[in-house]
């Protein structure tokens, strides 16, 4: 189990390296950083130079990305458009979106497997049709016009809802919005524990469970969902970090000040430190995420052992 | 499948998507013994039928099918002739008719820039298939000559490409395209389009890489070897037919997603801008008044999910026809 864990962590560094170095030359590929700091004026020559030298941005930009990951890993992410460092930027972003994500994992959770248990178990029947064409249906509409529809229906037609949520972003206030984001994972993930169980239901186990005289709840919670949900717990991991990257659009539609919005901010006003520093985060969130999945599944499968 | 009778046919394809392409190899071999097909029906004596011809079989009598195919066909004429349906300018507006509901002339009423948003609607069909079929093509054609070269020779570039779709994954989508699309000042759809396949083509190579490599196992792929077939050959003449029916799948899916990636950057504000007509636009332009005049963005909302469903329902339609596990 340690090796593999090992043999694993290293693997990621390359992925790390990569990923980072790509968005690193993108962000360089975006424009002139200085630009973004006179305003709206034209930076004056002498200063634009003087600016350039004072973050390195004359020297090439292998040896600009080298300064720059030496620097985050001693905590030090640089400085935002404001003068606020990236550090403190992501201290109030990443618990707003941290929240608007467990949120929509929960969704995700909650109906997303119970739709997919329910539909797997009555394969062809009327509820089962219905869920998946509902499926479908969410699935091709884009999370923008969810989140517009319901934010029209919920917040402005019926007022169940605040069309906007404040700067400390409850949970409570992220409902909505975190049904929004997990909207179309919902729907994946509802297939997905769908079809996992309509092929498990026709294995010997289960018909030995049956034969065996269990009761239906414990054969179908012990020993047919927990050998359907490893492709669901697979699907469920990797979207951590989708979704996290993914808020952007739902951050802005209901004007959450997450991590979203700061890397919008940070884009519209070409702040290179703001952007690969959230990016640099994000990515590694994914990483570490996909890992825990990987290690998820000797908790839920005994039959894989990692050496 | 413990109830039903042992069927070779259903065996092979038990192997999954890449194992279907030696069910058209085995179908060929063995119809004299197996004059069935796949749904049980008598088959015509005479020539096999191939994958291809067995898909479109089922797929003539699939409702999914043919309902999505005519959306799309729908969707492809009113693109390259809008004035067929729209006798209307989408440019043209007239302020003082801003937000007004639907009259005589004008069905969907008007966006808050006084726009026919039925005319607007329909001709932005016209950006939205361009830019699907366009980032398809271009992602299909990249992805399955990387993953497909990768998979055929192995080795050290083979472990490249996988670390490298490895990086491509760890980025999320909306946010490359906000980084890179943000400098784009042309109003065209290419941008958008390079930026689609600049990081869409790992997931077609992936697939692309992993059927290869199943398809080259195959006994009649070491037979060719054996003749002394070239690599060209053996990859073009043997292996590429029976690879590509999951690229195509998961293509015409992805045609779908792109549609509405192009939308949703366009939404950002960082894809199509004004004075291009496109649904994305339109729904960001309508979401400020959205109190006063929803229908502004409930049309292009309606057409763009409708698209989009369209493509996905043809994509599942397909993948059911080329995939005899799941008949």
């Amino acid at each position: 189990m340690g090796r593999y864990v090992l043999r694993r962590l290293l693997q990621m560094i390359p992925v790390f390296v990569g990923a980072t170095l790509l968005i690193f030359l993108m962000v360089n590929v975006m424009g002139d950083p200085i630009a973004g700091l006179c305003g709206d004026r034209r930076c004056d020559p002498a200063t634009a130079a003087q600016l350039r030298a004072e973050f390195g941005l004359d020297k090439p930009v292998w040896q600009q990305y080298l300064t720059y990951m030496g620097n985050v890993f001693t905590g030090d992410f640089g400085t935002a458009f404001n003068g606020q460092p990236v550090t403190e930027l992501m201290g109030s972003a990443f618990p707003v979106t941290i929240r608007l994500t467990i949120v929509a994992i929960l969704f995700e959770i909650v109906i997303g497997i119970t739709l997919g248990v329910v539909t797997g178990l009555r394969r062809g029947r009327p509820v089962d049709t219905t869920v998946l064409l509902v499926t479908l249906v969410v699935i091709s509409v884009p999370t923008f016009v969810t989140g517009l529809l319901l934010q029209l229906l919920l917040g402005v037609e019926w007022g169940w809802i605040k069309p906007s949520v404040s700067p400390e972003a409850g949970f409570g206030e992220l409902i909505v919005p975190g049904l929004v984001l997990a909207s179309v994972s919902l729907a994946y993930v509802t297939r997905l524990t769908r079809t996992s169980i309509a092929e498990n239901k026709r294995s010997d186990y289960v018909r030995t469970a049956i034969a065996k005289g269990l009761p239906r709840h414990r054969v179908v919670t012990r020993h047919l969902l927990r050998n359907s949900l490893i492709p669901v717990v697979t699907f469920i991991g990797t979207d951590v970090g989708a979704l996290m990257g993914g808020a952007i659009v739902t951050e802005r539609i209901f004007n959450i000040h997450g991590v979203g919005y700061q890397l919008y901010q940070g884009i519209l006003r070409q702040n290179t430190q703001t952007v690969v520093g959230f990016v640099t985060v994000l990515v590694l969130v994914f990483l570490v995420a996909n890992l825990l999945v990987d290690l998820l599944y000797a908790v839920l499968d005994p039959r894989i052992r990692y050496a | 499948m413990p109830d039903e009778p042992y069927e070779p046919e259903r065996a092979i394809a038990g192997t999954g998507m890449g194992g279907q392409m030696d069910l058209a190899a085995s179908e060929a071999v063995t119809l004299e013994k197996m004059p069935r097909g796949p749904d049980g029906t008598e088959r015509p004596a005479g020539r096999p039928r191939s994958l291809w011809s067995d898909a479109w079989h089922d797929l003539r009598r699939n409702p999914v099918f043919i309902l999505s195919g005519l959306v799309i066909l729908f969707l492809v004429v009113i693109s390259l002739w809008p004035s067929l349906i729209a006798s209307g300018n989408p440019l043209q507006c007239d302020l003082a008719k801003a937000q007004e509901g639907s009259q005589a002339g004008h069905p969907f009423g008007f966006n808050g820039q006084g726009c026919d948003v039925y005319t607007r609607t329909v001709y932005g069909a016209r950006t939205s298939v361009a830019v699907g079929v366009c980032a398809t093509l271009g992602v299909a054609v990249l992805g399955s000559v990387l993953g497909g070269l990768a998979g055929f020779f192995g080795g050290v570039w083979d472990a490249l490409l996988s670390r490298v779709t490895d990086v491509f994954f760890a980025i999320p989508v909306v946010l490359g395209g906000l980084v890179l699309l943000s400098v784009v000042t042309s109003n065209s759809i290419w941008p958008v389009i390079g930026f689609m396949v600049l990081l869409g083509w790992p997931q077609i190579s992936r697939i692309a890489r992993g059927s290869v490599i199943t398809a080259k196992q195959n006994d009649y792929v070491q037979a060719a070897r054996a003749l002394g077939a070239s690599n060209s050959r053996m990859l073009l003449r043997h292996i590429a037919p029976n690879a590509v029916a999951p690229v195509i799948v998961v293509a015409t899916i992805a045609l779908g997603t792109y549609i509405a990636l192009e939308a949703t950057l366009s939404y950002l504000g960082v894809g199509l801008k004004p004075p291009s007509v496109s649904w994305g636009i339109d729904i960001s332009a309508a979401s400020p008044y959205i109190r006063n005049a929803p229908h502004a963005l409930l049309w292009p909302s309606g057409a763009l999910a409708l698209t989009v469903l369209a493509f996905i329902m043809l994509g599942d339609a397909v993948r059911d026809a080329l995939d005899p596990k799941l008949r």
